[in-house]
């Protein structure tokens, strides 16, 4: 019976617990986008814009509060993931404030609306709400352990926001995609938050199930495939996936809730047989809902050719919409070229509906560049990064799993809405988490960020120091 | 503003953005490979030879020492968290609150062990009507250790020694 002493969990090694690291980054993070404001409103009418004190002590203070809550409650956290979120969550509003300033959004508001109101001021509430959401999370939530008692209540409660916008009355069709409900004044994406609660319910149920979904498989052309009663599950999320993207209209939401589903499930059983089978139902499913939904169909035209479809779309449709949109977005980046205009320079409000929520990449891409792009997207690979670590690192099968969901339907997240503005693939009515303009994106992103901070702060924290040995004292080493 | 200021902003602004990126990975790197690990490998070449010396000089004395240990340490007060010193699950706690708690494979567990040396219900940990908290195998196919006896019965856990259930060892804490 040996004693052995150096641990190999990767987060039993003793580690510092660099809330100063964090410190340091996060005033960082508010440096730069106080130094983009100034930028834009130099840019734009030539002298330091009035508000630029109250804004960067609005986001010293939502970061303060935030960075001495995780110093008291989780102090062995990623020192990464705050920073990088605020400073996302900064440059979000320094770019929709940017989009404000636009006569031609101005104009086009007053014509379709007959006022205009600023989204920046509204987005800086949502993101106080969001920071309270953070805080709220890591004082609630002492042990991402509890979240596995609510595996089946998480899944109820999941599948109830995902189907409340299809609840006549409480649900809006906001063109064409019927992903909002509206409760009192406000307008809120319930999926964003379904997504958070998915996650606890794909990990609590695959930590039970793994090992009759990887074990008991038969071997065909290479490939493991699962017994027919395992794929009861798979097939289930697949249906409701289909569900929602059939009557909800939403490519996005579908795509992200399978997606994730197989990545926790790839994670949990480590046979590439359900990544194989997961890619066939997603393309199955988009293709017969690609050629059946119209509201998905001009979609699909405008991303394989918006010059093309930009003449022939009659006037007024959706489809000319979309078009439209896609072609300005492809002009935008376009424009930018390898450096960009410079904030406050660029043309990207031409894109006129949704260009600060859907959109705003294409502004980062028209006003920062390439080099700008490039840089946010390394932004998002770096908390994901963190987060994939955060799951190497939890010593739990729970927390692992829960960790790898979360970033990776954060990663989904990006890639399908970096993917659709690029014109990578066809365009899907999701949010660029942080930076886009929409409450529920921000608030629900947050959290997430601070369910993957309380799990890393239990992985990081270092293994208890082993108990003195009451023998140690009785024992004497007699030296020559 | 003239076009030189501005030029010269949104070149600076990008390379703002970009040293952000770099001091990041430069924090991600040190994470990896900071000093931690020269600490690590010279920890592990100092512990070795006291370790290796514990034990071999450790068994004659430990009959002994373990009958009079525990009622010295009873009265040092009452345990308030369980924690898991060797194994997989090294470093986790759970926070001792009049609740049983049960050990094994089995995922409602109060501590789910990984381990192929452990069974489904491997053994509980509860207070009697004193508080003293008592450790019991459940009857499992490799037994539970308290030190280096095996449990034949429920026996009361003094305070800081080791349980051994396969490679995880946990102890009680103040």
């Amino acid at each position: 019976m040996s004693v052995v002493t150096n641990t190999t969990t990767i987060g039993a090694i003793e580690a510092p617990s660099r809330r100063n690291t964090e410190l340091a980054l996060l005033a960082f993070a508010v440096v730069i986008p106080v130094f983009a404001y100034l930028n834009v409103g130099l840019a734009i009418d030539g002298e330091v814009p009035p508000g630029m004190l109250g804004y960067g002590a609005g986001l010293a203070l939502l970061a303060g509060v935030a960075h001495l809550v995780v110093r008291k409650w989780a102090p062995y956290a990623d020192p990464l993931l705050l920073p990088l979120a605020t400073l996302l969550n900064g440059m979000g509003l320094v770019l929709i404030w940017r989009l404000d300033q636009s006569p031609r959004l101005i104009a086009l508001a007053k014509r379709s609306y007959g006022a205009f109101s600023p989204s920046a001021p509204n987005q800086m509430m949502y993101s106080a709400i969001g920071i309270a959401m953070f805080v709220a999370v890591l004082l609630l939530l002492k042990d991402h352990r509890t979240l596995q008692r609510y595996t089946y209540i998480s899944m109820v409660v999941a599948l109830v926001l995902l189907l409340l916008p299809l609840v006549p009355g409480l649900g809006a069709d906001v063109f064409g995609a019927k992903i909002w409900i509206r409760v009192g004044g406000f307008s809120i994406q319930p999926g964003e938050f379904a997504k958070l609660v998915l996650a606890v319910f794909f990990s609590g149920y695959l930590m039970v199930k793994r090992d009759a979904l990887a074990l008991a498989s038969r071997r065909f052309m290479g490939l493991y495939l699962p017994r027919g009663r395992d794929l009861g599950p798979i097939l289930t999320i697949w249906a409701v996936s289909l569900l929602i993207l059939v009557f909800e209209n939403d490519l996005g939401t579908s795509l992200l809730f399978f997606g994730m589903f197989v990545i926790m499930l790839y994670v949990a059983t480590e046979r590439t047989s359900w990544v194989v089978m997961g890619l066939l139902m997603s393309a199955g499913g988009a293709v017969v809902v690609g050629s059946t939904a119209s509201h998905v169909q001009s979609r699909v035209q405008a991303w394989l050719d918006p010059f093309e479809c930009l003449k022939t779309a009659p006037e007024g449709t959706n489809m000319a919409y979309a078009c439209d949109q896609m072609t300005q977005v492809l002009m935008s980046f376009g424009s930018g070229g390898i450096l960009g205009t410079g904030l406050g320079q660029g043309n990207s409000d031409l894109i006129q509906f949704a260009a600060n929520s859907d959109f705003i990449f294409a502004t980062v891409g028209e006003e920062l560049g390439l080099a700008g792009v490039m840089v946010f997207l390394l932004f998002y690979g770096l908390i994901i990064e963190r987060g994939v670590r955060t799951a190497l690192a939890a010593r739990d099968p729970f927390g692992k799993l829960l960790a790898m969901g979360l970033s990776g339907a954060f990663a989904l997240q990006v890639f399908v809405v970096a993917g659709g503005v690029m014109g990578l693939i066809p365009l899907t009515g999701m949010t660029m988490p942080f930076l886009a303009y929409g409450g529920s994106s921000v608030i629900a992103n947050w959290a997430l960020v601070g369910v993957l901070i309380r799990i890393s702060d239990t992985a990081r924290r270092p293994a208890p120091s082993p108990a003195p040995n009451p023998d140690a004292e009785m024992t004497q080493v007699v030296r020559p | 503003m003239s076009e030189l200021t501005l030029t010269v902003m949104r070149l600076g602004f990008l390379a703002v953005l970009w040293l952000f990126v770099i001091v990041a990975v430069q924090v991600i790197r040190s994470d990896l490979f900071g000093t931690r690990v020269t600490q690590r490998g010279s920890r592990r070449q100092d512990a070795r030879p006291q370790q290796s010396g514990r034990q071999a000089a450790a068994p004659p004395q430990q009959r002994g020492g373990q009958q009079a240990a525990p009622a010295g340490r009873q009265r040092r007060g009452a345990p308030t968290k369980l924690v898991v010193s060797e194994g997989t699950l090294t470093g986790t706690t759970v926070a001792l609150q009049g609740q049983t708690i049960t050990l094994g494979r089995a995922h409602d567990s109060t501590i789910v062990l990984d381990d192929d040396y452990a069974s489904s219900r491997h053994a509980r940990i509860y207070p009697d009507r004193d508080g003293q908290w008592i450790v019991e195998d459940l009857g499992s196919t490799n037994g539970t250790y308290l030190d280096r006896t095996r449990l034949t019965t429920a026996t009361p856990i003094p305070l800081g020694a080791p349980i051994r259930i396969g490679k995880t060892v946990i102890e009680l804490r103040k």
